[in-house]
């Protein structure tokens, strides 16, 4: 068995009466890609918030790397080196590729505090590594991303978070709103990842896509994980099955 | 796979087809505006706009007029410097013209001589002590008074998070009531001469000139030109970043009131002496300057030559309706439909934007 990297110990959310996230217990190990499924409202989304620091647990615990973490905000949960490409992408439209690729660590020819002098060379030279290295192909890089359609702008924020070695990726449905091209992209990015071996949380709706590229499949229902299943080990309908609610697996049950 | 390559959707990226940058369409409506004024030129007055004429001049150029279009926008030109940062940033700030004010009269009151004509200064606001300093000591308190302005209105903004729109607005009152109660409304004459020289003859071009070309290197080639347009662009992008944003933006609008100060030292040189009511409506025009020039009030985008060019704008047909012989009258109803019309150009600019995406 190797390294865990995430685990979270009956992580607990509740807005008001309203339990979005009940004890999730769910464990990631080096080098893994695990899918989250689950029906809209199940508590995907609520997990990641959790995890990454975008909002408070109510009880329960996060250990990333070895430590329990307390993150405040999802910066932190950055600096610990969890990156997130969110639903909503968080890049700055008027800016170019290279620009929103080190947006906030950005490399410097001349410190200067604030008035520090950009080396645009450097960053240029290694936004172009990193897009060979991940992939993904932009034909003209100095184009800001208001001029680039969703999939591009997709693959740039994807492609942010392969630049900088994180611990670990975490993305929120990257293809819901693509074309069929731009999702094939994204998933060949995401298999770059697995060849190197950085984990990734992938949440999707996309059972074709599960299959294809994770290892592991955890499933969701009302706020409860209610399956852990080895991709190899299960199949479609029965991921069906533990979504919709006609099964549970046994040592989820008593929970449930 | 190499014709996959481009398969992505969105804008096909052909090298032959440069985007052309916006400056150039600004420096083209500057170009068309010379052309309308020759035409009513020599349509109505029988003279040349910009050209000698009537031979007064040693070159081709009507050397008057182009140093007065220049002179004239220069002050609220470097205004419009600091304008052109806080609208990138995605703020607005309305107190600069107040800001210019009171920093005018703090500034002057240091600038002082101890004896006019043999008599002690008539308009002295301290005594001999404070008086014949030198220049240094007005130009380091006026800047002073200009970095707390715009700090205080970072401040707001950013901490406080009053929409800059309020923030700045109780400050343009405020700054105007400090400019007003600083002397109790009297006058402040009488500066050294060093303190003269400051904004004397083509001088303030000079400033405005270095002003531009320091601003236009520091938001094009450093962190702080990369943050205050990621920040305009997308807020909560550059916030997750990791980019510490209302630091920023305190910086950006004290650089913002530290501009206006520096405008107002030259200006309160330039006349000699200083009122409380001077810079009124100075920030809308470093506003109208800036829209002008292509920095839009969204946020994101603009440049400094653009605002340069926008201000060169502003000044020739300033000119122009002087040139027409327009009453003053006339020129600030036309001052308004400029404001008005270069925001509704701005609007359509963006609306064009969104409908290519």
């Amino acid at each position: 068995m190797s390294e865990i990297i995430l685990e979270t110990r009956n992580l607990t959310k509740r807005y008001g009466g309203v339990h979005a996230l009940e004890g999730a217990n769910f464990v990631l190990r080096k080098g893994e890609h695990v899918a989250i499924m689950g029906d809209n409202g199940a508590g995907k989304s609520t997990f990641v918030r959790q995890v990454t620091g975008v909002e408070q647990r109510t009880s329960g615990e996060v250990i990333f790397d070895g430590e329990v973490v307390n993150f405040e905000g999802p910066l932190e949960a950055r600096e610990a080196g969890i990156e997130t490409v969110f639903q909503t992408l968080a890049l700055a439209d008027e800016l170019d590729v290279p620009a929103n690729l080190f947006l906030g660590r950005e490399l410097i020819k001349f410190r200067l505090g604030p008035f520090s002098i950009l080396d645009f060379k450097a960053i240029r030279e290694r936004t172009l590594n990193s897009l060979t290295k991940t992939g993904v192909k932009i034909p003209n890089i100095k184009n800001t991303i208001k001029n680039m359609s969703g999939g591009q702008r997709q693959c740039v924020a994807i492609a942010r978070t392969a630049t900088f070695h994180s611990k670990l990726t975490i993305m929120d449905e990257p293809t819901a709103a693509l074309g069929v091209q731009e999702t094939a992209q994204v998933e060949n990015i995401i298999r770059t990842l697995k060849e190197a071996s950085e984990p990734l949380i992938l949440i999707s709706h996309n059972m074709r896509q599960v299959f294809d590229l994770v290892d592991r499949i955890v499933v969701f229902r009302r706020g409860r994980i209610v399956a852990d299943l080895l991709k190899s080990e299960t199949s479609g309908e029965e991921v069906v099955a533990y979504i919709t609610g006609a099964k549970t697996q046994s040592e989820f049950e008593a929970e449930v | 796979m190499a014709e996959m390559a481009h398969g992505t959707g969105g804008q096909k990226h052909d090298p032959n087809k440069r985007h052309l940058p916006n400056e150039l369409n600004i420096l083209a409506a500057l170009i068309l505006m010379v052309a309308v004024f020759e035409l009513l030129g020599a349509l109505l007055m029988g003279q040349s706009f910009l050209f000698d004429s009537s031979d007064r001049f040693d070159s081709i150029f009507n050397e008057a007029r182009l140093k007065i279009i220049i002179l004239q926008v220069s002050i609220t030109g470097i205004i419009a410097i600091g304008a052109t940062q806080i609208i990138i940033m995605g703020g607005i700030d309305l107190s600069p013209g107040s800001v210019v004010g009171v920093t005018a009269m703090v500034a002057m009151s240091f600038a002082q001589v101890a004896e006019v004509n043999g008599f002690p200064n008539p308009k002295g606001v301290f005594g001999p002590e404070l008086q014949d300093l030198s220049v240094f000591v007005p130009i380091a308190i006026g800047l002073i008074v200009g970095a707390i302005a715009g700090f205080l209105n970072g401040f707001f903004v950013a901490v406080a998070k009053i929409p800059p729109f309020i923030a700045t607005l109780g400050m343009m009152v405020a700054a105007r009531g400090a400019a007003k109660w600083w002397s109790k409304g009297q006058p402040i004459s009488f500066p050294t001469d060093e303190y003269a020289w400051i904004g004397d003859g083509m001088n303030p071009v000079i400033w405005f000139a270095c002003l531009a070309v320091l601003f236009h290197c520091i938001l094009k080639y450093t962190l702080y030109g990369n943050y205050t347009y990621a920040i305009g662009s997308n807020e909560d992008a550059a916030r997750m970043s990791g980019i510490n944003v209302g630091r920023h933006k305190i910086l950006v609008y004290t650089i913002g009131g530290l501009l206006a100060a520096f405008a107002a030292i030259i200006l309160s040189s330039k006349n000699l002496t200083a009122q409380a009511g001077m810079g009124v409506m100075y920030e809308l025009d470093a506003i109208a300057m800036a829209v002008i020039g292509g920095v839009s009030l969204a946020g994101g985008r603009g440049s400094i030559v653009g605002t340069v060019l926008g201000a060169l704008i502003f000044g020739v047909i300033i000119s122009g309706f002087t040139f027409l012989r327009l009453d003053a009258y006339y020129q600030e109803i036309v001052k308004g439909g400029i404001i008005i019309g270069a925001v509704v150009l701005d609007q359509w600019r963006q609306r064009r934007a969104a409908s290519r995406r």
